[in-house]
């Protein structure tokens, strides 16, 4: 059976099953968020008002049998950057939206009564509105308990806490992972247009449903195994990513000199040992922990891990860099196991991890708290955001916004999301991708750490100028083309290196849908979809003079390499010719 | 010459985190790959010396800080 659109209206507590307009049918997960929100939404309208739209979408691999394809989309106008966002993640939603047959489902208007919150009870041609009063004012544990005791069976579930229905900047979409932990939309507060939708959680059951067909079962079949055979094979998706998770990226970022230490003063950090990715797989081992753990089924790459404290009882897992280095170098904790009890608390929450700790450690410029003071900021997270103290809502709003609050210069932003963990100076690249990624600062956008830094898809020198911003665009037109598949983008490490492997991911595609792509078209549709982005946020209102790195990186020179970001505006802006 | 030499990851089981050695003059980082077969355990990945991407023929210097990674990635 063909797949289909499920839309909801939110003003009117309504649905429609519509089918598949033919214009979006090569479409998935980012490709299609972002061509729905582009066609729908009016760029100008409030992010939180209600003509802003909310789209989840599988990716187009997404519910087979094709390893690492179990990413789920969702794009809506952020309130963040103001201009377009997709924030895909793993856990179950993806396939389980694929196997109902849910091309796409569209959130639309909001509640007349803004007294009531809702659950939306996704299942086959039908939506439910159920009224939750009993969850409001609850975090998301408490309410994926209650939608595990509701359901007992395996239903997908996305949900906000509280910081979410306050609609703060930092709130994110959880959603449930295969071991029954969170994993989440984590990026430009689509936690608060989910809040401002009064929707508490969606949840989607498929019951026995299998709807996803496969054109030709023997090809798929065949290509699959070539493409899960070059993950096991590349030693980085084979071999490092499951022995130290990406928090690895800590030794070799502070090596570097391009890992961000006091809100991106310097570029290493004196006590990088106590968080690196080795002294946590030590951890790990020691206190009978998971050094592997997938975010999705079928992921053979593992990247994830299971975090216990020193008696061995669970404090976080999904453990990843970004969120180690702000609480770490950034913010200045040294303690590994704080961190990780802040990790979790966020997931429970439902906040970014990123922002959340971005901002904190740009608290410490504030004077919030001090450099280092652990116990402040797990209070500050703990109790003043939750709460929502006029604090822990200045907070709450993101870097940006705390910034502006507190009369800051040095503010680490680009379109008012906070940039995460690379020194855009001393990995020049990265620092391209961070400018002109449509998303606002997002380093998994086109991650070219990877060729300046990892010495994947060759090399290009992080310190100079040269072949960054080709670099940078030829990643981030790769990147969203694989946001389009429901892909885990770390088997980009693996078509980096190894020349079967994206053919194997195309041919897939081919064989799931009984098409003939080739390698051309999949990067026309990686361009289309940038552009498609960039023109939302040009009627938005983000133009070039939006595509800049903050201003203080031009004039401050960064340890240990004494570098500046010198890239003039004219240059950064060669990145959209294409 | 003494050398400072740092392993990272896979390379740090069974040998060191960071240690002073003494290599001869013209010893190039390739000598310390070598001496330390730290390919047996996993390809090289990347290598830098004081913080700066090099190529194992880089010939050593008195004082230089090597840092040796097999093949990881994150992001």
């Amino acid at each position: 059976m063909a797949d289909l659109i499920y839309r909801v209206n939110m003003s009117e507590l309504s649905f429609k099953i519509e089918e598949v307009p033919s214009k979006w049918m090569g479409l998935g997960g980012r490709g299609l968020t972002s061509t729905i929100v582009a066609e729908e939404v009016d760029p100008e309208c409030h992010p939180l008002g209600p003509n802003n739209k909310m789209v989840f979408a599988p990716g187009l691999l997404s519910g087979t049998s094709a390893s690492n394809s179990g990413r789920n989309s969702c794009g809506a106008k952020s309130p963040l950057t103001g201009g377009i966002k997709e924030s895909n993640v793993g856990g179950t939603s993806a396939g389980i939206f694929s196997k109902l047959g849910v091309k796409a489902l569209i959130i639309e208007g909001l509640p007349k009564d803004e007294n009531t919150f809702y659950q939306l009870h996704v299942t086959k041609n039908k939506v439910e509105f159920i009224p939750v009063p009993e969850l409001v004012g609850k975090d998301n544990y408490a309410v994926l308990d209650a939608m595990m005791a509701k359901y007992d069976k395996k239903v997908a579930v996305m949900s906000i806490g509280r910081i979410g229905e306050m609609r703060m900047n930092i709130a994110n979409i959880s959603v449930k992972d295969p071991s029954g932990k969170l994993r989440s939309h984590g990026r430009g507060g689509l936690g608060a247009v989910m809040g401002s939708k009064k929707i508490k959680c969606i949840t989607v059951d498929a019951a026995d449903y299998k709807e996803v067909t496969i054109a030709d079962p023997e090809k798929f079949k065949e290509a699959s195994k070539v493409f899960t055979k070059a993950l096991q094979e590349n030693p980085i998706s084979g071999q490092g990513l499951p022995a130290f998770g990406t928090n690895v990226l800590v030794n070799i970022l502070n090596e570097a000199g391009g890992l961000p230490t006091r809100n991106f003063r310097q570029g290493n950090w004196e006590h990088a040992e106590n968080i690196c990715g080795e002294t946590m797989a030590e951890n790990i081992k020691a206190r009978g922990g998971k050094t592997t753990h997938g975010c999705h089924a079928g992921c053979v790459i593992q990247c994830s891990q299971v975090y216990n404290d020193k008696e061995g009882k669970y404090l976080t897992s999904g453990f990843e860099y970004e969120t180690i280095w702000a609480l770490g170098a950034h913010l200045g904790i040294q303690d590994l196991d704080l961190i990780a009890k802040m990790d979790g608390l966020m997931d429970d929450l439902g906040v970014d991890s990123i922002e959340t700790s971005v901002v904190l450690g740009l608290a410490v410029d504030a004077g919030i708290l001090a450099y280092g003071d652990g116990q402040k900021a797990y209070e500050l997270l703990s109790h003043d955001i939750p709460m929502g103290t006029p604090l822990g809502r200045i907070i709450g709003a993101g870097t940006h916004i705390l910034g502006k609050t507190y009369g800051l210069v040095r503010v680490p932003t680009v379109k008012g999301q906070g940039i995460p963990a690379y020194e855009p100076r001393a990995v020049k690249g990265q620092g391209i991708t961070y400018a002109t990624t449509p998303m606002g600062a997002d380093h998994t956008a086109g991650y070219a750490v990877a060729t300046n830094i990892l010495n994947s898809g060759g090399h290009v020198d992080p310190l100079k100028k040269e072949g960054q911003v080709e670099l940078a665009r030829n990643l981030q037109i790769a990147t969203a083309a694989v946001d389009s598949t429901g892909m885990c983008i770390f088997v980009a490490f693996a078509a980096l290196d190894d020349a079967k492997c994206l053919p194997s991911l195309i041919d897939m595609i081919n064989a799931r849908f009984g098409c003939a792509l080739t390698i051309d078209d999949v990067m026309n549709l990686g361009k289309t979809i940038l552009r498609t982005e960039h023109e939302f946020n040009i009627k938005a209102g983000l133009n070039s003079a939006s595509d800049r790195l903050p201003e203080f990186m031009k004039y401050e020179i960064l340890p240990p390499h004494n570098v500046t970001w010198d890239f003039t505006g004219e240059e950064i802006d060669e990145f959209w010719n294409f | 010459m003494h050398i400072i030499v740092k392993l990272f990851a896979q390379y740090r089981e069974g040998r060191f985190k960071v240690e002073q050695r003494e290599y001869p003059k013209g010893a190039t980082a390739q000598t310390v790959i070598d001496e330390l077969c730290l390919e047996n355990t996993s390809p090289l990945g990347v290598l830098m010396v004081r913080g700066k991407h090099v190529q194992p023929t880089y010939t050593l210097q008195e004082g230089d800080e090597v840092a040796l990674f097999p093949k990881v990635g994150g992001g």
